[in-house]
């Protein structure tokens, strides 16, 4: 793919709102899950919640869309200047050649769940309105109307990975011709579906979340929205997207391909022509189960050996599914900015099956080039590669 | 409405597959689409897809079924080999069934959620349930825009054929729902529509897509207009009403927002 700048990011999670308080987080080793229960569910465990979520009003004009996803949505689009990014590139494009992707998993399903719950007799509420919350394209066209672009505009919804492939959904969009610059992101919020859904398979941790950790007992969900706005043919030097690399298993829907080559392969098409010993961090997809903990770490060893620096950071934000692809991608442009390799957050000690060079300390060192990896129910891959534009 | 520096994107249309109540198959169904042969309404007939393992079959749900049908009717009829294919999905609401069963569940005491019903709640399980039925390892992508679902599905096939040497297959499905979830999002009946599209740069059975339409095209036949508007899947049977006639002509597809995209078809 042809290089895409970065011009502007934002990122909101559990470990904060904005760059600023990710990077501080980050640094002062801050987790933001916390050993609470969301709402009334039963499960004892962690999970990392955005806070003031309740407060958040949405623009009158967009009143319909009022669900916890697209309040998330709203925290995040008005932190870090983005809106304001988006004005300025809106004025130089026009509304109509700005696309817009983003990723979501589960969208406003805890709308839907509130409605069931409060269902009488043979119908759901008459406040509940389908296609502006529970629609897996209500996040998208939320932000569409928020930003005020008219331009293409999808949602991506691959599981875990949607909003890794939203950058190459938008780099091919650009290449085609259908728009000049690209609004990418991700936002899934916290609902009784993913917990007890995740929690049927048996991969929530009662514990808090330990990537790479031998005593690891799985994921810790969390929430979190980012979004980046992405403009064709960067100056030399500017941070950019760089590469994209998609594949498939092809192997199980709920489990990754042991050995990882699939995985690898992803890794492998985002790096492009790109000497392997100059990308200076990883962030793992690392979701502490010990399935994905294994078969990334194989992915990883066998395609750049056992020393690039590489570390899952869920241990502050919590595994946030859809979301999990521009928050990493975030991360990984905040580690490039400031020189500062994050650590993996909660791990005791390093499982001594895995090889892969997974950071126990924090590193103040220039990183180059920076590498995201998601991965995804349905056997679906993501890697996403960052770095200065040539 | 374009940057002048770029054509507007072609793609070979290789072969169509289609399922609908009335439309079973793109041999069946092409000379209704051209206006040979009346369009006669029809229950849904059961179908057992055959790229599925046994295993995985007894588990996919009604959309991915759904899904299969219209694939499989577009591979088998060029014998493509569906492991190469690059694929784009893309559906408006996944599987309501799914859902309801879900959020049914989470209503009640105690919350019991199935792991089947839960991994089968993701947008892209038909994308996964292909990938590992046909053992490909291409990229494949899950999209959705609600009723512009078959729009956001071609620009981005379109754009992945554009990206790569290699056909993509795209995917446009979506399932009814069932009540009280159905009372608020009627979709009329079941269908997938699936085509097979490689790169080309003019040519026969190709169609160049651009973001200048300018309002909906109805179906040419009347009789077809509830199908086209009772399925997300179902508003591209303007453009296969074309494919079907080999007519020349140009359609227009509603797109997200106010765009409208228009799809010129050269037989």
């Amino acid at each position: 793919m042809k290089p895409l700048a970065i011009d502007s990011y934002t990122l909101t999670s559990a470990a904060g709102r904005g760059r600023a308080a990710h990077l501080a987080a980050l640094r002062a080793e801050r987790t933001g899950l916390a050993e609470r229960r969301f709402e009334d569910a039963e499960l004892a465990t962690w999970i990392g919640a955005v806070a003031g979520l309740e407060s958040v009003t949405l623009p009158r004009e967009l009143a319909a869309f009022d669900c916890r996803n697209n309040r998330l949505a709203e925290l995040a689009l008005t932190t870090d200047g983005f809106l304001e990014a988006v004005a300025a590139a809106r004025d130089r494009h026009g509304a109509r050649r700005i696309g817009v992707f983003i990723g979501t998993s589960t969208s406003g399903v805890r709308h839907t769940e509130i409605a069931y719950r409060e269902r009488g007799g043979d119908s759901l509420p008459d406040w509940f309105d389908y296609r502006t919350t529970q629609n897996t394209y209500s996040i998208a066209d939320y932000t569409r109307a928020r930003l005020g672009l008219d331009g293409v505009t999808v949602a991506v919804s691959a599981a875990c990975a949607s909003s890794g492939k939203v950058f190459a959904s938008a780099a091919r969009a650009i290449e085609a011709g259908f728009c000049d610059a690209a609004v990418v992101g991700g936002v899934d919020t916290l609902c009784l579906t993913t917990l007890y859904g995740f929690n049927s398979l048996q991969l929530v941790s009662s514990d808090i979340c330990r990537p790479a950790d031998p005593g690891r007992k799985g994921l810790s969900i969390g929430e979190a929205g980012g979004f980046a706005l992405l403009t064709p043919a960067p100056q030399p030097g500017v941070t950019a997207c760089l590469g994209c690399g998609e594949t498939s298993d092809a192997h199980h829907m709920s489990q990754p391909r042991p050995d990882g080559a699939l995985a690898a392969q992803a890794m492998a098409r985002a790096m492009g022509d790109l000497p392997h010993e100059r990308l200076g961090y990883i962030n793992l997809h690392g979701t502490a189960t010990p399935a994905n903990d294994a078969s990334e770490d194989a992915a990883v060893s066998a395609l750049f050996g056992t020393t690039t620096p590489c570390s899952s950071t869920k241990g502050w934000t919590g595994h946030t599914l859809g979301a999990a692809g521009i928050v990493e991608a975030a991360i990984c442009l905040l580690a490039m900015e400031h020189g500062f390799l994050p650590r993996s957050l909660n791990t005791r000690e390093k499982d001594p099956a895995l090889k892969a060079n997974i950071l126990m300390t924090a590193r103040e060192a220039p990183v180059e080039y920076a590498l995201s990896n998601s991965f995804g129910f349905g056997g679906t891959n993501c890697s996403v590669l960052l770095g200065p534009a040539p | 409405m374009r940057s002048a520096d770029i054509d507007a994107p072609r793609c070979v249309i290789r072969s169509v597959g289609i399922a609908a109540p009335g439309l079973a198959g793109w041999t069946a169904s092409a000379p209704i689409l051209a206006g040979v042969a009346p369009y006669v309404a029809a229950a849904e007939t059961p179908y057992a897809p055959a790229l599925l393992p046994p295993n995985e079959r007894r588990r996919a749900t009604t959309s991915v079924r759904l899904a299969f049908r219209a694939a499989e009717d577009a591979v088998t009829q060029v014998n493509a080999d569906a492991r190469a294919l690059a694929s784009v999905f893309s559906s408006s609401d996944a599987d309501m069934a799914v859902l309801h069963r879900i959020c049914d569940a989470l209503s009640k005491t105690p919350r019991i959620i199935s792991p089947t019903d839960f991994h089968n709640s993701v947008h892209n399980a038909a994308s996964g349930y292909w990938s590992i039925g046909v053992g490909s390892t291409a990229p494949t992508t899950t999209v959705c825009a609600y009723d512009a679902s078959f729009t956001a599905g071609l620009i981005e096939a379109v754009g992945l054929v554009h990206s790569r040497a290699s056909d993509v297959l795209l995917v446009v499905y979506d399932a009814t729902a069932p009540q009280p979830l159905g009372a608020k999002r009627p979709l009329a009946m079941n269908a997938g529509v699936a085509m097979l599209l490689g790169r080309a740069d003019a040519g026969a059975g190709s169609f160049a897509i651009d973001l200048d339409g300018a309002a909906e095209t109805p179906c040419g036949n009347t009789s077809l207009e509830p199908l086209r508007l009772g399925n997300p899947a179902l508003r591209a049977l303007p453009l296969l009403e074309l494919v079907a006639a080999k007519r020349t002509g140009e359609i227009t597809l509603r797109g997200t927002g106010s765009l409208h995209v228009s799809v010129r078809y050269s037989p």
